[in-house]
């Protein structure tokens, strides 16, 4: 029997039971579209988040004094992190082409009558470069020229609202009755990661910071830069070997904690990698009911139809051809069903995205393996039954009322 | 009209089943040939074993042993597939109750058992569909659905699908039985004409008047033949339904 034959009593069959047919379809296609649903979802929080550790550098280094704390107390040993460590870093490191310290000073910034407590940043030029700030009008403090200078770098969070979205060049920032002049301005960033506004900063040189506004010697953090993507482990080990014959470093622990980008990237899309797959997994599980639900219809069916395999047994049908025919009408369900629910899921993706404003991500691979999965679903599911139909004796199946 | 090479023939045929712990002996050791050309009524009460006999003389069973030959092929060994084979290009069934396929033309009813063969084309199945239905007079009737039809209509169409493949012999299971007398004898008028153009056909029925229509009669009775003749004085089945008395309410 040629398969063109074969599909068209399929399709004849499967239309004789109408409502039936599109019960069994639909466990398929809410099997399917959810698992393209689901898994859009995951993928697009998974970017989203990648974006936003992008946006914040993906070759950025932190080095911080590495504070055990016990029972909440904080340990006497704790290394400090010195200016001269920034300056020995960048003299010496060859897997970096960067390095910032980071000093802050929390306060009030004031111009006129507008105030906001945006943080004042110390920092050195390099710092643009590891976070990826871009200077957006003027110019940037010059590591040596603007030494303790009172100058600052804004952000775009602060134009609106120190300066009610005119140009600063030029104009004044009170901060702590020190007058900072505005020499530039940084371009957006957008609402930043994990809350904070990345566009809500105040920029001064380092030194401003640690001569006029703390009177301090320590510094908090030290950013750097790795030369590229894969070289931060390098870089890192660079990087503590530097500061560990700054100060000749016996000890078996290290003095300072230094984080990577790329481990707090891998970290969190591990996370969210954990998360779309439990996602994943619990759409899978409709499309492994809607897989049941095919193989009872297929039982019933078979059951129904005993006669009529029986009679078509008697003309001369073999067991293959019953086989067949029983199998082709499981995976056309199945393939109907997956399709009308790629068309549903990707819908839905579409819709929560601009609807509810969800990262989503239609994975090509997805509507692959949901499409590949739900035709192995229509031969799984319709074996048995088919198999059940071809092994019938002819004479026991025509006696059959 | 008759040659002397057998179409078929079974010898010594035994078919036991086991039930539970019993066996129950349905064919104890038959033996006949049927011929090209001959129109045999196989009779027999229930339990005689002319089910079991019919079954296997359609390819549907095999015998316990024995041999049975179809048209120069030795059956009895044979496995499942290439008994369907035989099936769908030697034999061909007429059913008790019709076994038509319901929500299906009739035309396509007739078709079914060229799909099983795979040298015939569609416009070929097609063709040759028309010419079985013109064969029982239904060629009005080709698009119609068997709910559309009337019990004589429906065996004529479940005829024409024995007829299609051009089988060698015509198996027929109480044809009649679920036919009043006027439509049975209508049925019997066109075996008859099959059989005059040629035709071999075995029809197992328990209704002695039907065997009156066959040029022979063979009697099962517990597993054996009890009698097996040849009838010498062939009944007209257009005479016969001529004869009867005209229907008081409408025909069908």
């Amino acid at each position: 029997m040629n398969p063109f034959t074969l599909v068209k009593i399929a399709i004849r069959a499967l239309l004789r039971n109408r409502m039936r047919t599109f019960l069994s379809v639909l466990g398929i296609v809410i099997g399917v579209a959810a698992v393209i649903t689901m898994v859009a979802m995951g993928e697009g929080s998974k970017q989203s988040i990648k974006e936003q550790m992008t946006a914040m550098g993906t070759n950025a280094i932190t080095i911080m004094p590495n504070q055990s704390r016990r029972g909440g107390v904080q340990s006497e040993s704790t290394e400090m992190l010195e200016e001269e460590d920034v300056i020995a870093i960048r003299e010496k490191a060859t897997y970096i082409n960067g390095v910032s310290p980071m000093v802050s000073v929390g306060g009030q910034a004031i111009v006129g009558n507008n105030n906001s407590p945006t943080t004042l940043s110390g920092i050195s030029a390099d710092y643009l470069k590891i976070r990826n700030y871009e200077i957006e009008d003027g110019v940037m403090f010059d590591d040596e020229a603007d030494r303790m200078a009172k100058v600052c770098v804004v952000g775009q969070a602060v134009v609106r609202n120190l300066f009610g979205g005119e140009n600063p060049i030029g104009k004044t920032i009170r901060y702590k009755n020190i007058p900072l002049k505005v020499i530039g301005t940084l371009k957006a960033k957008g609402s930043g990661d994990f809350g904070q506004d990345q566009d809500d900063v105040i920029f001064t040189p380092y030194q401003t910071v640690m001569r006029r506004f703390s009177s301090t010697t320590s510094i908090r953090q030290i950013y750097a830069n790795s030369i590229g993507e894969g070289y931060a482990a390098k870089a890192t080990e660079e990087i503590m070997n530097i500061l560990k014959e700054r100060r000749s470093w016996t000890k078996p622990t290290d003095p300072f904690r230094v984080f990577t980008q790329e481990e707090m990237i891998q970290t969190v899309t591990s996370t969210s990698d954990m998360l779309s797959l439990v996602l994943t997994a619990i759409a899978g599980i409709s499309l492994l009911v809607g897989g049941i639900g095919i193989m009872n219809i297929m039982y019933v069916s078979v059951t129904e139809r005993t006669k009529e395999i029986g009679l078509r047994m008697a003309i001369g049908a073999r067991g293959k051809d019953i086989l067949l025919q029983f199998l082709i009408e499981s995976i056309l369900i199945s393939l109907l069903g997956g399709s009308i629910g790629i068309g549903i899921g990707i819908a839905a993706s579409e819709i929560i995205k601009s609807v509810m404003n969800w990262p989503m991500s239609i994975s090509i691979t997805s509507v692959f393996v949901s499409f590949g999965v739900c035709c192995a679903t229509g031969v799984f599911f319709g074996w048995y039954p088919a198999r059940k139909a071809s092994r019938l004796d002819p004479i026991e199946a025509l006696r059959f009322e | 009209m008759q040659t002397k090479t057998p179409i078929l023939s079974i010898q010594n045929l035994r078919r036991d089943f086991k039930m539970g712990t019993e066996t129950v002996h349905a064919l104890r050791g038959v033996s006949y040939d049927i011929y090209s050309g001959e129109f045999v009524t196989i009779m027999g009460t229930s339990g005689s074993g002319k089910s079991t006999m019919l079954n296997i003389l359609g390819c549907m069973d095999r015998p316990t042993s024995g041999h049975y030959i179809l048209d120069g092929e030795h059956t009895e060994t044979l496995k499942r597939d290439a008994l369907a084979k035989i099936r769908s290009q030697k034999i061909g069934f007429v059913f008790q109750s019709y076994n038509l396929l319901s929500r299906t033309t009739a035309i396509e009813n007739v078709e079914l058992p060229l799909l099983y063969n795979p040298a015939i084309s569609a416009a070929e199945r097609h063709h040759r569909a028309i010419e079985a239905l013109k064969r029982v007079g239904l060629e009005g009737r080709m698009n119609h659905l068997p709910n559309q039809l009337s019990g004589g209509q429906q065996q004529r169409v479940a005829i024409a699908r024995a007829l299609v493949n051009d089988p060698v012999i015509i198996l027929a299971d109480e044809a009649t039985g679920n036919l009043d007398t006027r439509t049975s004898y209508e049925i019997m008028m066109i075996f008859q004409e099959l059989n005059r153009q040629g035709k071999t056909i075995a029809f197992v029925t328990h209704e002695p008047d039907i065997a009156t229509f066959s040029t022979r009669t063979i009697t099962l009775r517990d597993g054996l033949v009890k009698k097996d003749v040849i009838n010498e004085t062939v009944q007209d089945a257009k005479e016969a339904f001529e004869a009867l008395p005209p229907p008081e309410t409408f025909d069908e």
